[in-house]
């Protein structure tokens, strides 16, 4: 607990990364449909911050919106991401792509297609480090072998000269990673990095993404669909439902006492975690579609504790111990968590 | 280095692989045009016998010349001597096959090469145009003239080149060639006009299909990475993009020349040019079959080889392609 309120409060001092109210929607020919809206938290230097939600509640699209990674056609990106005090949003192109891949980098979730197929494993690394720092061919073949085998890929020096097709998926990720990291950047933002991976694999990925993470001091946006992952690796939690974000708390204290009935709901489904025997607890319902989202609070359909009053707009409201909750009855409810005292 | 090594063997096990394709596809095409021969009306026997001769001295003609054999044994008979080496000799000129496809052919080969080379040369920049600018007007404009150009027939489009750039303008001579053994120089003169003829439908057929592809590779998810990684968007259309599409482009040029090779047939009517394809033309229309059947073999073994160059250039592009 000791070491979350120290970070929680690197995090008000100096955030490496403050995201304020980033408002996301794509544009068509129909008009425009909101993905995100109102979303804001920091993340401290070395910090691990998960991001969980069900598919389709805008994680993937807001890590993408960090890197000024959407399509610039289409996509309405409104709100600042101030990253080391700068806002990346009103950035020029060309700031942006030296930041890109030096300072921030992300990991995305298919590693069988995140690679360029024709190129070797070693043009990949080499070209990402010789396109932010100055070293030579030489130099920087030497450090994409270190970074190999640093993510624990053997005999690095020879699988260098190897192609993509060459890796099995967990391989494959381990090298995104180790291109992640070239740089050493200040924040990584991996984007359900373990998914598409085998069970035995993902428990590696994420340890190794941990122990870099702590051994370079780089900080980490964890985004998932898991929350066993979070409650493993991160030290905060940020909880997304319908494009905003509903919960950020501590990850201990969220799964101890969480203070939003979604938050409640995604801990109690998890499976490890029920009793034997019983059927496992799900949230019924579904995700309303986003041109159909309520004026209130966006989960009052599926909640069981909704009563007159969730009908009313929902602001994130500040909490004891660094908790925010965008539920006005938090402070009345008493919802189960994961772990039961 | 093992990954080299077995590269090279797999290299090696195509060339052989499609050598040896290669033999039944050359009996398969030459045994076909035997065959077509036949079903076209006229005799060269009457035609070597000359105007009014009598039935013997046809009947002698055919005799001295294996016209009165089965079909199947004047083919069996064409096939045994080629696969030795001797194509035998025209019926009506004497000059011998060889002779006759190594006068004629370089000057077809230089058009077909020509007009590949020119098809490359814009229909890549203009691929590569319109793909960064899709939806632009520019994107428009430039599908449109390639819809055109798709459409557009080649001989059409000779004969326009003939009446404004050789008798309007002057600037290139209307028909006739040099062949490139004598002057490549004045050769290459002579072929701008008919290998501007051919090269429309190669240009727009590039263009398409470059931009198509290359519209493709920028929206996937390798090229994302690429973003993520801060690479400069020049940097990942030239060095990413063109090699993800060369494999694609490469196929497409070497189909392309295929189908020129067949079409300098018409293009060299046009234009009177002494090529291999007016020699199996005429030689068509007057029976002359050992020329017919050695032309179409020096066709077909072209096309084999330019086809196997392709497929190993890919290879080489694409490391995937040799572990399949």
């Amino acid at each position: 607990m000791a070491q979350h309120t120290e970070w929680a409060r690197q995090a008000q001092d100096a955030p490496l990364l403050s995201v304020e109210n980033l408002s996301i929607s794509f544009a068509h020919p129909g008009g425009e449909t909101a993905i995100t809206r109102d979303v804001s938290f920091t993340v401290a230097p070395g910090e691990r911050v998960g991001v969980v939600g069900e598919s389709g509640c805008g994680k993937t699209v807001t890590g993408l919106a960090l890197l000024g990674l959407l399509p610039s056609a289409t996509a309405r990106v409104r709100g600042a991401i101030r990253f080391q005090g700068e806002d990346l949003s009103t950035l020029p192109a060309s700031r942006m792509r030296r930041l890109r891949g030096s300072e921030i980098s992300m990991i995305f979730q298919e590693p069988m297609s995140a690679l360029d197929p024709v190129f070797t494993i070693g043009e990949q690394l080499t070209e990402t480090l010789r396109s932010h720092r100055k070293v030579s061919r030489k130099e920087a073949r030497e450090r994409a072998i270190e970074a190999l085998a640093e993510v624990g890929i053997p005999s690095p020096a020879q699988r260098i000269n190897d192609y993509p097709y060459q890796f099995s998926g967990g391989m494959r990720q381990r090298v995104m990673i180790a291109m992640a990291l070239i740089c050493r950047p200040k924040l990584v933002i991996a984007d359900e990095p373990t998914t598409a991976l085998d069970v035995t694999v993902q428990a590696q990925i994420i340890d190794l993404l941990c122990e870099i993470s702590d051994s370079t001091g780089t900080a980490l946006l964890f985004i998932t669909h898991d929350l066993g992952v979070v409650a493993e690796t991160c030290s905060r939690l940020l909880t997304m439902y319908a494009g905003e974000v509903v919960e950020s708390a501590p990850v201990d204290s969220v799964l101890y006492r969480p203070r939003h009935p979604y938050s409640s709901g995604l801990l109690c489904s998890l499976p490890g975690l029920s009793e034997r025997g019983q059927r496992l607890p799900s949230i019924a319902g579904r995700v309303p579609a986003p041109d159909q989202m309520p004026r209130g609070c966006r989960f009052q359909a599926r909640c069981p504790h909704a009563t007159d009053g969730c009908e009313q707009p929902q602001p994130l409201q500040p909490l004891t111990d660094d908790r925010l909750a965008r539920c006005w009855r938090s402070a009345e409810l008493t919802l189960p968590g994961a772990v039961n005292p | 280095m093992t990954t080299a090594v077995k590269a090279n063997r797999v290299k090696q096990k195509m060339v052989v692989s499609r050598l040896l394709q290669a033999l039944p596809i050359l009996v398969l095409a030459t045994f076909i045009v035997f065959s077509l021969m036949q079903l076209i009306p006229g005799d060269v026997a009457v035609t070597l016998a000359g105007e009014n001769a009598s039935a013997e001295r046809i009947a002698q003609i055919r005799e001295a010349y294996g016209l009165n054999q089965p079909f199947l044994a004047q083919y069996g008979d064409w096939l045994w001597r080629a696969a030795q080496g001797d194509l035998g000799a025209s019926l009506l000129s004497g000059e011998p096959v060889a002779q006759t496809i190594a006068r004629t052919f370089p000057n077809t080969l230089l058009i077909a090469f020509y007009a590949v080379l020119l098809s490359v040369l814009v229909g890549v920049p203009l691929g590569i145009l319109a793909a960064t600018r899709s939806g632009s007007p520019l994107d428009s404009g430039i599908m449109g003239a390639a819809s055109l150009g798709v459409a557009v027939p080649n001989f059409w489009f000779g004969m326009i080149l003939v009446l404004y750039l050789a008798l309007t303008f002057k600037w290139f001579p209307a028909t006739g060639f040099v062949s490139p053994r004598e002057d490549f120089s004045a050769a290459l003169w002579y072929a701008t006009l008919p290998a501007l003829a051919l090269c429309t439908n190669g240009i727009a057929e590039i263009a398409r299909q470059l931009r198509s592809s290359l519209v493709e590779i920028q929206s996937s998810q390798h090229v994302r990475t690429l973003h993520a990684k801060g690479l400069s968007p020049a940097r990942i259309l030239w060095k990413h993009g063109l090699k993800n599409v060369s494999v694609n482009l490469l196929t497409v040029v070497g189909l392309l020349f295929n189908k020129i090779l067949a079409a300098t047939v018409v293009v060299e009517a046009v234009f009177a040019i002494p090529g291999i394809g007016s020699s199996i033309v005429n030689a068509v229309l007057q029976g002359d079959f050992p020329v017919v059947q050695g032309a179409v073999l020096a066709m077909v073994v072209t096309v084999i080889l330019v086809n196997l160059f392709t497929d190993l250039a890919c290879t080489v592009l694409d490391p995937r392609i040799s572990e399949a």
